[in-house]
């Protein structure tokens, strides 16, 4: 059993259709593909903010969604760290409320990261006490990173986290990411249209094009 | 005239604390139902949509006395919620406070619903799923999340709905009658002008003028200092 599959079709009212399959065990995966292939629909069906028309996702033993035997867990449920591609931090809350959003709606024996230690590893300590309006793109990266890492995940999504940033953030925020997986040992899955990312992060590699896998397996192999 | 402060009686002051109580109970009432109905329309697409806003709608564009008239059959002692009322709870409605309070909920209620609405589809709603992923139940992130997001809309809508209550007339002439020993201040207005002319009843009749403008315009301005803060909030 690989510790993520999915397989999972999601029309759009558009005529836009995702049918992907795919199954890693991989630290890093990253699923790579152009603008509109579908990348980030395949991560909000893997948080539970999209609902498959059919398929099934497994993370390890947890069924997170199969429509055969009608199983739908609640995005709550699912124990899975979103770091959008636009942050998406709460606006009215500080970077300390912020960071904490998740990490108090766990039970205290199911936090496996530290706050304090996750604020050092991201460099957030002298953050906490600002509202997001007042942080640089590179800052709420990192606060969404946090945010994101400190709700307990069993899998960490990431859609295109350096978008936005230029190139010498893009080298920190990339360090920021190996830090994580190395220490805390969380999978992630890893969105980019970079093949410089993918090579830099990824040890396998999902290629994906209108919707569908078009290849899958080692970076060198694949790109 | 004796026994007056700024210019009102203690009759006239009694009936400004009871549009007062009415309008704030009538707002209270009419909230949670406002926030719901507000944040449903806002956020989801169900069968029936264009039926209930419509229907939230009604009360702005009926007649007044008609929307009363139509309160009166349902919550009268006769009536369809109201015979049942008094049946299992001995509870009358039309023709009490109750009564008021109601009519003041149901003629706010579109202003209530419209500002709430607004304020709703203004917060991106990645927001409200960003908390539901981050283990937020969606109570849990419609309190946490959308609700404060949209408290300067949520505020504004209070305000409108309580001060279109101060002034509500028509419906509450049917349904809460006009009793002489407690009329609202539109009601107080009402009488004093149907009444055959005494002396200072116009220095009255303006008071009660002064009176209205006064708490309308009060409300209305922190309505719209409300919403102002919410635009640079939104804009900051």
């Amino acid at each position: 059993m690989s510790l993520l599959e999915f397989h999972c079709r999601l029309r759009y009212a558009s005529g836009f259709e995702v049918d992907a399959a795919f199954a890693t065990d991989a630290a890093v995966t990253a699923l790579f593909g152009p603008s509109g292939s579908g990348k980030t629909s395949i991560l909000s069906m893997i948080a539970g903010l999209r609902r498959p028309q059919s398929g099934f996702i497994r993370l390890g033993a947890h069924v997170l969604f199969d429509s055969g035997a009608g199983v739908n867990r609640s995005p709550e449920s699912r124990r899975i760290g979103y770091v959008f591609q636009d942050h998406l931090l709460f606006p009215h809350l500080s970077v300390r409320r912020n960071l904490l959003y998740g990490w108090r709606r766990r039970p205290a024996q199911a936090r496996p990261v530290s706050f304090e230690r996750a604020a050092a590893v991201l460099e957030l300590a002298d953050l906490l006490d600002r509202l997001p309006h007042t942080l640089s793109g590179g800052q709420r990266q990192r606060v969404a990173l946090g945010r994101a890492l400190l709700c307990g995940p069993e899998l960490l999504l990431l859609d295109e986290p350096l978008a936005a940033l230029d190139v010498a953030l893009k080298h920190r925020v990339l360090d920021y990411v190996e830090q994580i997986v190395n220490e805390w040992h969380i999978p992630t899955l890893y969105v980019t249209h970079n093949p410089g990312d993918v090579r830099r992060l990824a040890q396998r590699v999902i290629a994906l094009r209108e919707g569908r896998v078009n290849g899958a397996g080692l970076p060198g192999a694949v790109l | 005239m004796a026994d007056t402060f700024l210019g009102l009686t203690p009759r006239d002051w009694q009936a400004v604390g009871l549009s007062l109580r009415v309008s704030a109970a009538g707002v209270l009432l009419s909230l949670p139902f406002g926030l719901g109905l507000g944040w449903l329309l806002a956020r989801k697409n169900f069968a029936g949509k264009t039926l209930v806003e419509t229907a939230v709608n009604v009360p702005l564009v009926l007649p007044p006395v008609v929307t009363g008239y139509l309160l009166l059959v349902v919550l009268g002692r006769r009536g369809w919620i109201g015979s049942w009322l008094f049946r299992w709870f001995g509870l009358e409605v039309a023709f009490t406070w109750r009564a008021a309070v109601l009519a003041v909920a149901v003629m706010g209620f579109p202003l209530l619903v419209r500002a709430i609405r607004l304020a709703f589809q203004g917060i991106d709603p990645r927001l409200f799923q960003a908390a539901r992923s981050l283990g937020a139940g969606p109570v849990g992130a419609f309190f946490s999340v959308s609700l404060p997001l949209a408290r300067s809309g949520v505020i504004a809508g209070i305000v409108l709905a309580f001060a279109r209550g101060l002034g509500e007339f028509g419906a509450t002439l049917i349904v809460y009658g006009n009793p002489e020993s407690a009329p609202t201040l539109a009601l107080e207005f009402y009488n004093t002008l149907q009444r055959p002319p005494g002396a200072g009843d116009d220095q009255r009749l303006w008071s009660l003028v002064g009176a209205s403008l006064v708490l309308a315009c009060a409300a209305l301005g922190v309505s719209e200092y409300l919403e102002r803060r919410g635009q640079r909030r939104e804009s900051a």
